[in-house]
């Protein structure tokens, strides 16, 4: 799905909304205006790019799916030590994304733990709208 | 006046005997029962959400101290908190922290001399059965360590992975 103009993202962000997944709308819009301030040519998060950046190895022994598996619809398993960890998609756990100080907290240990840096504005939105477009 | 003298250094010697022997008995029971208060909301959430909310009664308290100071490098994950978290998680344990029981070198419960003795009898098979696979995997076994209650009556030891 591509979302080429900012009118399709709040159309986005909408449906966002009235879906399980309660990402906060103000968290969104600051992530977007983020990535708009990265790179000139940003055209919207995407869930594809998402999908294929959650499950691709990014330079460390960890990605994502290590921990997450590659089905973020059900539960995963802390790499050390073995915890189980609820699903990740707001559809499977209506808890996930909806605090903005605990998805940036998230963000930041996890990004340090698989990209060896934090993650940028545009990673964040694509890994939310990918998380969020998945269905049970 | 000589007599006097020496009984109250007897009276002192017993008494600190008499207290020191109390304590002993108090710590050793605490111990056998091996159920531990772990009881701080936030504590739980932030470090109960990648392993179990370990007893601060499990750790010294110069131990959970430096524990603390690193948390962005939290054995070989950034395990960071809020400022205030931060703060309300080092009071707790510092408050609850017990003798200090681990080599302060590696700051691991399964470290020290105290956990190696508690869990001889538990073989190498079993630590690496995809069940456990880690030290730090505690409610594998103990199946209320949650709530800090390591007693022998909640111990299930999982079965060995077939060879």
């Amino acid at each position: 799905m591509k979302i080429r103009t900012q009118g399709a993202f709040f159309a986005l962000l909408f449906l966002a909304a009235a879906a399980a997944a309660e990402v906060p709308a103000d968290y969104l819009r600051s992530l977007d205006t983020a990535a708009r301030a990265d790179a000139a040519g940003f055209a919207g998060f995407s869930a594809a790019r998402g999908a294929a950046w959650f499950s691709s190895s990014h330079g460390t022994d960890w990605s994502c799916t290590t921990c997450h598996t590659a089905n973020p619809l059900g539960g995963g398993k802390h790499a050390t030590t073995g915890r189980a960890i609820a699903p990740l998609a707001p559809a499977a756990n209506p808890e996930r994304l909806t605090e903005t100080a605990k998805i940036e907290k998230w963000f930041k240990r996890n990004c340090n733990d698989v990209l060896g840096r934090a993650c940028t504005a545009a990673e964040k939105g694509d890994v939310i709208a990918y998380l969020t477009s998945l269905n049970q | 006046m000589i007599d006097d003298r020496k009984r109250s250094w007897f009276d002192g010697i017993v008494w600190t005997a008499a207290a020191v022997y109390l304590a002993m008995l108090v710590d050793t029971a605490q111990a056998a029962d091996h159920r531990y208060a772990v009881d701080d909301a936030t504590y739980q959430s932030e470090c109960g959400s990648c392993h179990v909310a370990y007893p601060p009664a499990l750790l010294g308290a110069g131990t959970w101290r430096e524990i603390m100071r690193g948390l962005d490098r939290h054995f070989g994950t950034d395990a960071s908190v809020g400022d205030s978290a931060h703060a309300e998680i080092k009071a707790y344990l510092e408050a609850g922290a017990g003798r200090p029981r681990s080599a302060a070198s590696t700051m691991r419960i399964s470290d020290s001399p105290w956990f190696r003795k508690e869990h001889r009898e538990v073989d190498t098979a079993t630590w690496k059965s995809p069940a456990v696979k880690s030290a730090a995997n505690c409610g594998a076994c103990h199946r209320q360590a949650e709530q800090g209650d390591f007693s022998e009556r909640n111990l299930v030891v999982p079965r060995r992975e077939s060879r």
